[in-house]
């Protein structure tokens, strides 16, 4: 079980208030993403939880029961760490069992668990190489093997893909995705790469400054954000956000349109194409509209338009209005 | 940098350095080796000659030499021992966040800027002097005989000394070691449920295997060669109670003028630290690979 409710957290360094002040639920077995710009505490909210810092104030419940002031071993947590944190005189199956080590379990227990997490992530011919031997996956998928053979209430994640290659990216997201399905496990995964917030999270928690902007399912906050840094943040190419005149005519402050939501051939906006970039799948264009500034359009792979083209454009999709103070209005 | 010109240019120019290193070894080497089977006593410099294996069978036939090869190795293994331990302890305790971090460390570090002689000084007359030393005023202070350290536990006495000189080395590059370790280990362990103790025996001490190794290697070579210390205080006494290896030498050399068996003194030191080497090598010596 792995139910875990934070009330009004707080985590200062001195006087810097890293955490002003976060309630929070994560219900049991959902995987929860916190996605936010580096340096906006989601990393310091993970420590937190996992009882690696201590909160200034505030309380952290783990399946009901007041885990604020629990050591981290106390709390049944396992965590992945951002450097894999793997130990290095250690051969692969001496890491695995080392929290069942500690934990005291006899010797033919614990060899049964280091070979059924083994054969999930693939490692039964690695078993007996050091972490140094290893590749980056690999030495991953040793952290993540290190971490379930405790049957922990929850996986903690910290960024655990940022030192993987692009290619090898996609492959340990899917993985953990695959995982968590069949383990069903609570999962808290932190990240600053939103594609991987959008495609592994039952919900997201985007964070700014130690502060929860919107927390809600990946297609709730792209269709709806709530204001212009939820709106500016999921989605990428970024959401066009345009102000003045243009943005009256829809009685807003400020209007967002998506780059995907935009079409080129005819429309009211006329501008001169500076950068294009052509995927094959995509052609990512800017356009400087007059009036207005440049936008952000994403194509389809057809789309050819160059440098210094003269093309028309058009909304063609929700156009998302916010008020003065930056808040979504209905 | 690794084509054949490269590689026979880079041996041209270190030859010279490898030539006269290569020299200045072998010379005093030589010389010793030709000295330990002459008959050279100062004190009658007209009498010469070959005398075979004598000078080293004197050594060897010598009461004192058995003794003096015992002293020498107490003396590396207890110094040894004494900076590895409480060096490891030292450096865990300043490795912990605290006010006056730098101050504390250069604190720590000092001992080792005394030289040797002073520090023998120190520690002879200011701590363990059986009228005005500290420890002697403290064994009065609760009602108790000072203890006369020189006389009557001079080989201690001299372990001490040297330990509180080589302390602040063992814990200077054990905390260079610790602090390499990355604190991602440490959490990770701790998440893991790993106690403090354990953390310790199973994370801590194998990362700073290396370190302990370059300590103890580089210790071992100073350590085998003390001789200021003994110098200062016992003088090798009382009787040969505190008389090393270098200590008989020296006692050959300087104060019986006979050079010939202090050269063959210098040869079986030298196969002795030769022997000890060997086997801090084969036993340690793995740790020094990556």
């Amino acid at each position: 079980m792995g139910k875990i409710e934070l009330t009004k957290v707080r985590k200062s360094f001195g006087d810097v208030h890293v955490i002003p002040g976060i309630d929070l639920e994560i219900n049991d077995g959902e995987f929860v993403v916190f996605v936010g710009p580096s340096g906006c505490g989601k990393s310091t909210l993970l420590r937190l939880i996992a009882g690696l810092e201590d909160t200034t104030s505030g309380t952290i419940e783990i399946d009901g029961k007041d885990a604020t002031n629990l050591p981290p071993a106390k709390r049944g947590l396992a965590m992945v760490f951002q450097s894999y944190a793997l130990y290095p005189h250690m051969t692969v199956r001496k890491n695995i069992a080392f929290p069942l080590k500690m934990a005291g379990m006899d010797q033919a227990e614990q060899d049964k668990r280091v070979e059924r997490a083994a054969k999930v992530l693939n490692l039964a011919n690695y078993l007996d190489r050091r972490p140094g031997q290893l590749s980056g996956g690999q030495r991953q998928r040793v952290a993540i093997g290190r971490a379930i053979v405790r049957e922990p209430a929850a996986f903690l994640f910290d960024e655990p893909l940022s030192n993987l290659d692009a290619a090898l990216r996609v492959g340990m997201r899917q993985e953990i995705s695959e995982l968590h399905q069949s383990l069903k496990t609570t999962m808290i995964y932190v990240t600053h790469d939103q594609v991987e917030a959008m495609t592994m999270a039952d919900k997201i928690v985007v964070l700014n400054a130690g502060n929860i902007e919107q927390v809600g399912a990946p297609l709730e906050l792209y269709n709806n954000p709530r204001n212009l840094f939820v709106a500016g943040f999921i989605g990428s190419p970024k959401m066009n956000f345009i102000t003045g005149a243009e943005a009256a005519k829809h009685n807003a402050h400020t209007i967002g349109v998506r780059p995907e939501h935009i079409s080129v051939g005819d429309g009211p906006w006329e501008g001169v194409v500076g950068l294009s970039e052509h995927l094959g799948s995509d052609s990512f264009i800017k356009v400087d509209v007059n009036g207005i500034g440049v936008i952000n359009v994403r194509g389809t792979g057809e789309l050819h338009v160059h440098h210094g083209d003269r093309i028309k454009l058009a909304p063609a999709g929700k156009i998302h209005r916010f008020d003065a103070n930056g808040l979504a209005l209905a | 940098m690794s084509t054949q010109s490269s590689r026979f240019a880079a041996r041209l120019m270190v030859a010279p350095s490898v030539g006269l290193l290569l020299i200045w070894m072998i010379v005093p080497l030589a010389m010793t080796l030709y000295y330990s089977f002459r008959l050279y006593r100062l004190l009658s410099p007209d009498r010469t000659g070959w005398v075979g294996f004598n000078n080293y069978l004197w050594f060897l036939n010598s009461p004192d030499f058995w003794l003096a090869l015992f002293n020498t190795l107490a003396l590396v293994g207890g110094v040894l021992i004494i900076t590895v331990v409480l060096g490891m302890l030292i450096a865990l305790l300043i490795d912990q966040p605290v006010k006056g971090q730098g101050v504390l460390r250069i604190l720590v570090i000092a001992p080792f800027f005394v030289m040797p002689p002073v520090a023998a000084s120190i520690w002879e007359n200011l701590f363990m002097h059986p009228q005005n030393g500290l420890f002697a005023a403290l064994a009065r202070g609760i009602g108790a005989e000072p203890i006369l350290f020189l006389e009557n536990y001079p080989m201690l006495s001299v372990i001490g000394i040297v330990s509180w000189e080589w302390l602040p080395f063992a814990t200077l590059i054990l905390l260079t070691a610790l602090q390499s370790l990355s604190s991602e280990q440490l959490e990770a362990a701790e998440m893991d449920g790993a106690s403090a103790l354990s953390r310790f025996r199973y994370i801590i001490l194998p990362h700073a295997t290396r370190a302990i190794t370059v300590v103890i290697l580089i210790q071992t070579i100073f350590l085998l060669g003390i001789f200021g210390e003994i110098f200062t205080t016992t003088q090798g006494g009382p009787g040969s109670a505190s008389t090393t290896l270098p200590y008989m030498i020296f006692k050959q050399a300087i104060a019986a003028k006979d050079i010939g068996r202090a050269a063959a003194g210098g040869i079986i030191a030298v196969i002795l630290a030769n022997i000890v080497a060997y086997f801090l090598m084969r036993s340690i010596g793995k740790h020094l690979d990556a």
